[in-house]
């Protein structure tokens, strides 16, 4: 299953601006796995049920999906979060992980099983399975979000321990029972923010800006200061092939190059250079103006901290004016390192390989 | 609680504790050339690890770090600093941090407790112990004397040595906490941890003590009679271990007693021999080469050698040479000494004196003073007595004299 395939909206439900938001998948009217027009009701049955709180008979028309598609995902999915508002953390926690085992390349359920783990202040789980979300899609900005905020619950925790303090008890129970609060108000009114977030595919990971820690206060431990490593591929200038050669040796190693060069620019954060390689007609990912998407791809670009992204395995197969390139794409900033499977589809326009799709997996 | 042995005084109120390590480098180098590969070292404690943290840090490796951290936490769970550093190092991938323990509402003087170990340990781990020297102190330890514990509350460290044919042989080193107001103790309750040369009286075992002294309690000796001559006061200062939730404590956290993580204490106990293991407290152990050493304890050997001949010769003026103006005994000075003797010496025909199985521990501190204990065998015309003696000698115009003298 590719990622395309699966490009329902998503809504994020926020629990708390404080708590790894919930990201949920939740259907799409033209959807997806199958065909089946009566499931796609009932699902979207289930999925207004829910919307409006109505958890029982949401969680019936979802079982009901699964009775007649015991395999389905979306209907497995939003069983899950149900249950996660029915406060059945367990249960969810059942589904969301099997989810996982079936469809390992979604990130969302990874996310989800992250946000019932911290719940249950099993941070390392959390952590791992945010991890997981990550390594499948390495743009996730909400897995991204919800790391730092596990990253920092674990900090927290390490301090406690260093420190004897008795404060992170009182806190935690004061989090978690906000929790119930929270989950207890959304389902006599859901606030469901339908914040439009942008498949993963072609998203850049937000680098979580991390510095070493200034041990640097301990005399003889010195602490530099981050040190970036210089871009391995190098700088990228717009190749300007004046006449596409004919030869699809050449224009091979055109398209590799233009990878190559693209990585190179976004190494070096030069947005500009970068965005140059999208063609006009590119697919953004989330379906957004292009505008809105080379604003959001400037400000991740943008942030603080250097960015390394490096292709490897490289492939490129030609055919005409269209080529695909799979590769590593390797990414790592100052706190963040993550490796997963990109898919470019490039076309060439005016003598230059320019980006129509970009999507993680092959 | 009260256990059995009560509280003392100078151990309780700490919640926390670690020691403190000085850097060698301010100690006088070994005049004889170093060789590295001789130093032992016991690497049986968290600094190696705690090391390889830092270097990662250091190099920027971050991701390592934490792995090395959480390691390092598996095995010592209750390792505070190792706690911090991971805080820190958890937290810095999501924010960067400026200062070491960026813990929201860290109390102050628990960071800086923390720092103060990270540095102590670190250092203890970098400055080893001089090759081919020994601390000053050590001068001869007496056949039955297995081993040797030697502190230096500076450093947060504590050596031990063994007995190798009378010359002290290094065989371990551990991080220690001290009292919080440091060392050179004068008074009861002023915190801090005496300076002398003592020796372990008692073990106090675990199910006595209660859990604030860990797996177990050695008292030593202080005050001695020297301490007890300059008015120093106060008492049960032990050496002992760390309560089940800690795993160490501040290099400067206790209230005078030695405090070593329960493992050292543990490795530590199975050494001491209880009445006869010294224990030597120093602020900065001053390290002599092998050849100081020698001539050291070779001068100090020939004047106790004159004054047991001079003793045999009954010339009771030349025996009396080799007492200090300042000599006290139990219940005497120099003067009435001087009248005892006389006495003595004038009925008899003549006296054999043996000083069996010698130590000599020379004092830390500016005082230029040597504890010195020996069995006596003491024969003469009308008497004989075999009795363990301890004597104080100092350097008095440029020649050793003694103090003090009494039974050990």
């Amino acid at each position: 299953m590719t990622r395309s395939k699966f490009s329902g909206e998503k809504y994020t439900i926020m629990i708390s601006s404080r708590l790894p938001a919930l990201a949920a998948i939740v259907l799409a009217a033209t959807a997806i796995f199958t065909p089946v027009a009566a499931r796609a009701d009932t699902l979207q049955d289930a999925n207004a049920l829910f919307k409006q709180g109505q958890l029982g008979p949401a969680l019936e028309k979802a079982e009901m999906v699964l009775v007649a598609k015991p395999k389905d995902a979306q209907a497995r999915f939003l069983k899950g979060l149900i249950l996660t508002e029915m406060n059945r953390q367990n249960d969810a926690i059942i589904i969301f992980t099997k989810l996982t085992e079936d469809y390992p390349e979604l990130p969302e359920p990874y996310n989800n099983l992250a946000v019932l783990y911290a719940q249950q202040r099993q941070f390392e789980k959390a952590k791992n399975a945010l991890e997981m979300a990550i390594r499948t899609h390495p743009s996730y900005a909400t897995a991204h979000e919800n790391l730092g905020d596990i990253y920092a619950r674990m900090a927290s925790q390490a301090y406690d321990k260093a420190l004897q303090l008795d404060s992170s008890n009182a806190s935690a129970q004061t989090k978690l029972a906000m929790i119930r609060d929270l989950m207890g108000a959304s389902s006599s009114r859901p606030t469901l923010v339908a914040a439009r977030s942008n498949p993963a595919s072609g998203k850049i990971p937000a680098p979580v800006a991390a510095a070493a820690p200034a041990l640097a206060a301990t005399p003889p431990v010195e602490t530099k200061p981050a040190v970036e490593k210089p871009v391995v591929a190098k700088p990228a200038p717009v190749t300007t092939t004046v006449e596409p050669k004919p030869a699809a040796a050449s224009a091979k190693q055109d398209v590799e190059k233009a990878v190559q060069d693209w990585a190179a620019a976004w190494s070096k954060k030069d947005v500009k250079a970068y965005l140059a390689y999208y063609a006009k007609d590119f697919q953004t990912p989330g379906k957004e103006a292009r505008a809105e998407w080379e604003a959001e791809r400037g400000r991740r670009i943008n942030k603080p901290g250097a960015i390394q992204v490096t292709v490897e395995k490289l492939q490129v197969t030609v055919d005409g004016d269209r080529a695909t390139a799979h590769f590593r794409q390797n990414y790592r900033s100052a706190s963040l390192k993550t490796g997963s499977n990109k898919t470019l589809v490039l076309g060439r326009h005016e003598g230059k390989w320019l980006i129509q799709q970009e999507r993680v997996g092959n | 609680m009260r256990g059995r042995y009560g509280f003392t005084r100078f151990c309780l109120a700490l919640l926390i504790g670690a020691g403190s390590t000085a850097t060698l480098a301010a100690t006088p180098a070994p005049s004889t050339p170093v060789r590295p590969a001789e130093r032992t070292y016991s690497d049986s404690g968290p600094e190696a690890q705690l090391a390889r943290i830092y270097q990662e840090i250091e190099q920027n490796r971050l991701d390592t770090a934490l792995t090395q951290v959480e390691a390092l936490l598996k095995t010592y769970p209750n390792f505070r600093l190792g706690h911090l550093i991971r805080g820190d190092l958890l937290l810095a991938r999501g924010r960067p941090i400026t200062v070491f323990g960026a813990a929201l509402n860290a109390p102050p003087e628990k960071l800086a407790d923390l720092r103060e170990e990270a540095v102590a340990r670190l250092q203890g781990y970098r400055d080893k112990a001089p090759a081919n020297s020994l601390p000053r102190y050590l001068l001869q330890l007496q056949p039955e004397q297995k081993y040797a514990v030697v502190v230096d509350t500076e450093k947060a460290r504590l050596y031990l040595y063994e007995n190798h044919n009378g010359q002290p042989r290094f065989v371990a080193d551990y991080y220690i906490s001290h009292g919080k107001a440091g060392g050179d103790k004068l008074r009861e309750g002023d915190k801090k941890t005496p300076i002398g040369v003592y020796h372990v009286t008692a073990s106090l075992p675990r199910n006595k003590l209660g859990d604030f002294y860990g797996s177990g309690a050695f008292p030593i000796s202080y005050p001695n009679e020297w301490d007890k001559r300059q008015g120093r006061k106060g008492h049960g200062i032990w050496l002992h271990g760390t309560p089940s939730d800690t795993f160490s404590r501040p290099p400067r956290a206790s209230d005078g007693c030695v405090v070593l993580s329960n493992q050292d204490l543990d490795a530590l106990a199975k050494m001491l021999q209880i009445g006869t293991t010294p224990v030597i407290i120093s602020n900065n152990i001053e390290w002599l080469s092998l050849d100081d050493w020698q001539a050291e304890r070779g001068a100090l050997q020939q004047s106790i050698g004159d004054w047991r001949a001079d003793w045999e010769s009954l010339d009771t003026e030349k025996y009396l040479r080799h007492y200090s103006k300042r000599f006290f005994s139990s219940n005497q000075n120099l003067e009435q000494w001087a009248a005892q003797k006389r006495q003595v010496n004038s009925g008899k025909q003549w006296i054999k004196v043996a000083t069996n199985n010698i130590s000599m521990f020379r004092n830390p501190g500016a005082d230029e003073m040597v504890v010195v204990a020996f069995e006596q065998d003491y024969r003469s015309s009308n008497l004989s007595n075999v009795m363990k003696k301890r004597q104080y000698w100092i350097k008095e115009d440029g020649a050793w004299k003694i103090i003090y003298e009494g039974g050990a």
